[in-house]
């Protein structure tokens, strides 16, 4: 078998926090939708509450604390991500947002990106599409068709008789493993390793 | 090992009590803090340049002219220059003027800045930022050493049958550090010349100055300038002492807490782990600096920032003078008894013509 890695982020802010519940979930369906494509998933969460002063500091600061440069490299450096967000006042939160300002250009591009959001009513359920989606766009990433957003009904699995969660997200999580299943183990550039780009391409005006 | 200070030039009102220096009291403890310099024995006084208040320097070459004319040994350098939306060609003239006035007590380090609207006032576009550095120092490298120059190039009109002048000072070009925070290019470059790369540690981890560091040392031996271990490093760092740590904390810490660039961020303590920052006592200054050679192996110079956010001048002033009662002395014998003998001193003007007499490139 060969070994994919996920990473998981989760920008709840409650403990225990339903947004991880949703992120969890659909953890398990992508292991096993890898699973049934002949991969080991390797899996990292980053629990962002964890490292929400960091996440702020690196803001201001310019630079990440030890503890956020490891998150972000267990996210820059997986061959697929689930990033799943509370939604307040009608988009992710600042905390998810955050984050995400904090990355170099560029990290994100061309990685299998499920996105997936948890909220206080069902009537909020397209945040996704208006604003996780055009984010994860900016960033360059694929993201999978389907985006899984859990209202409080769908725990219970009475709210949506035709589409209920389970399904939604068996069938993200399956976008999702499509896409990291076919695709190579990417190559990880380290900009200190030499040389990244010879002085001869610089002034060569490159 | 050159031990010295940089100041960024910054007008911070003091959050102790709210007063704000005027644009001329920031500018005269400019100057009174290089002349402190010198007479506790430091080697180095850099100057920053900015064009955007709460900035004053803006013109470097005037103030480090100025302090030329009052010390006799300081080395004046800049912290930094830029390349990228200065004119090379006024870089070359103000600097080669500098050097004959100072008798050659001057170097330089180039940045690329790090406020986005210069770009435009100058007529420039941050996203040329590189391939600005880039162009802008190897036409200057050829306005010090070639006595006519024609070129060409993208940024600036082609120049025919141009000489700078002065010529430098005995035909010999300043030496030139080139600083950057992260971007591998320059080290790449500095490497690349053989010139010296300095890594404004203050604002980051131990972990990212040493990759940087690395790289450069690599590429400074890959390109033929001779082994790893001696190319040419300097390293920012910043200091706040009272003989108890305790005292030296309490009194920080409003100036940390509100200061530019970290204040209301990371406390006080977690930056001091990070960074290169030391608020404690003179042993702990000492032993935190001591320590950069860990992370930069044996190198070159070490310049300090103590009169920023805020920090009144007769603070800075006592400052200095414990520095240089209790922490030069103790650092001049740790370096001279540590650093190996291959290990070479950064170069100085004295050096780098004795360098080009021996090679025939000048008159002795």
């Amino acid at each position: 078998m060969t070994t994919r890695k996920l990473a998981v982020i989760s920008a709840g802010v409650r403990v225990p926090s339903s947004t991880r519940l949703l992120a969890d979930r659909l953890t398990e369906a992508t292991v096993a939708a890898l699973r049934e494509r002949g991969v080991d998933a390797d899996v990292e969460v980053v629990e962002l509450r964890e490292h929400a002063h960091e996440v702020l500091d690196a803001v201001l600061t310019g630079f990440p604390a030890p503890g956020l440069r490891a998150a972000v490299e267990a996210v820059t450096g997986a061959d697929g991500v689930i990033a799943v967000t509370p939604i307040f006042s009608g988009s992710y939160n600042g905390l998810f947002k955050t984050f995400f300002d904090g990355l170099d250009d560029g990290v994100l591009a061309g990685k299998p990106t499920l996105i997936g959001a948890t909220g206080g009513t069902g009537r909020h359920s397209l945040a996704l599409e208006h604003a996780v989606r055009p984010l994860f766009t900016y960033l360059r990433s694929i993201v999978v068709p389907t985006a899984v957003y859990a209202a409080p009904e769908d725990w219970a699995g009475g709210a949506d008789g035709v589409a209920p969660l389970d399904q939604r997200i068996a069938r993200a999580a399956g976008e999702l493993a499509e896409l990291v299943a076919a695709r190579p183990a990417p190559e990880v550039v380290d900009p200190f390793a030499d040389p990244v780009v010879s002085f001869a391409e610089l002034l060569g005006g490159r | 090992m050159q031990i010295g200070v940089f100041t960024v030039g910054d007008v911070t009102p003091d959050p102790t009590d709210g007063r704000t220096p005027t644009e001329a009291e920031r500018i005269q403890a400019m100057v009174a803090i290089a002349l402190k310099a010198e007479e506790i024995g430091l080697d180095v006084f850099a100057t920053g340049e900015h064009h955007n208040p709460p900035f004053v320097p803006s013109s470097p070459t005037t103030l480090l002219g100025y302090v030329a004319a009052r010390t006799e040994r300081l080395l004046l350098s800049t912290a930094t220059t830029l390349i990228t939306t200065n004119d090379p060609v006024k870089i070359a003239e103000d600097y080669a003027m500098l050097q004959h006035l100072s008798g050659g007590r001057v170097d330089l380090m180039l940045g690329r800045g790090n406020t986005g609207p210069v770009y435009p006032w100058f007529g420039q576009d941050i996203r040329d930022g590189l391939a600005l550095a880039v162009e802008n120092y190897a036409l200057l490298r050829r306005l010090w050493r070639e006595d006519v120059v024609d070129w060409e190039g993208r940024f600036r009109t082609p120049l025919q049958g141009f000489t700078a002048t002065p010529r430098p000072l005995d035909g010999v070009p300043p030496f030139v550090w080139h600083a950057s925070i992260r971007s591998p290019e320059i080290a790449e470059q500095a490497a690349y010349y053989g010139d010296g790369f300095f890594h404004n540690n203050i604002f980051w981890d131990a972990g990212h100055v040493r990759r940087m560091v690395q790289l450069y040392r690599r590429r400074f031996e890959h390109y033929g300038h001779g082994p790893a271990d001696t190319a040419i490093v300097g390293l920012g760092g910043q200091f706040f002492m009272r003989r108890n740590s305790q005292d030296a904390v309490r009194e920080f810490r409003p100036y940390f807490d509100n200061a530019p660039v970290y204040g209301h961020g990371p406390s006080l303590e977690d930056f001091s782990t990070l960074t290169a920052l030391t608020v404690g006592s003179p042993q702990q200054v000492i032993d935190k600096t001591l320590s950069f050679r860990e992370v930069a192996g044996d190198y070159q110079r070490q310049l300090f920032l103590v009169d920023h956010a805020g920090l009144p001048l007769k603070t800075v002033l006592e400052q200095l003078d414990l520095f240089g009662e209790e922490v030069l002395p103790e650092l001049r014998r740790e370096y001279a008894a540590s650093k190996p003998a291959h290990v070479p001193d950064a170069p100085t003007h004295e050096s780098l013509k004795a360098a080009a007499v021996a090679r025939e490139e000048v008159p002795a």
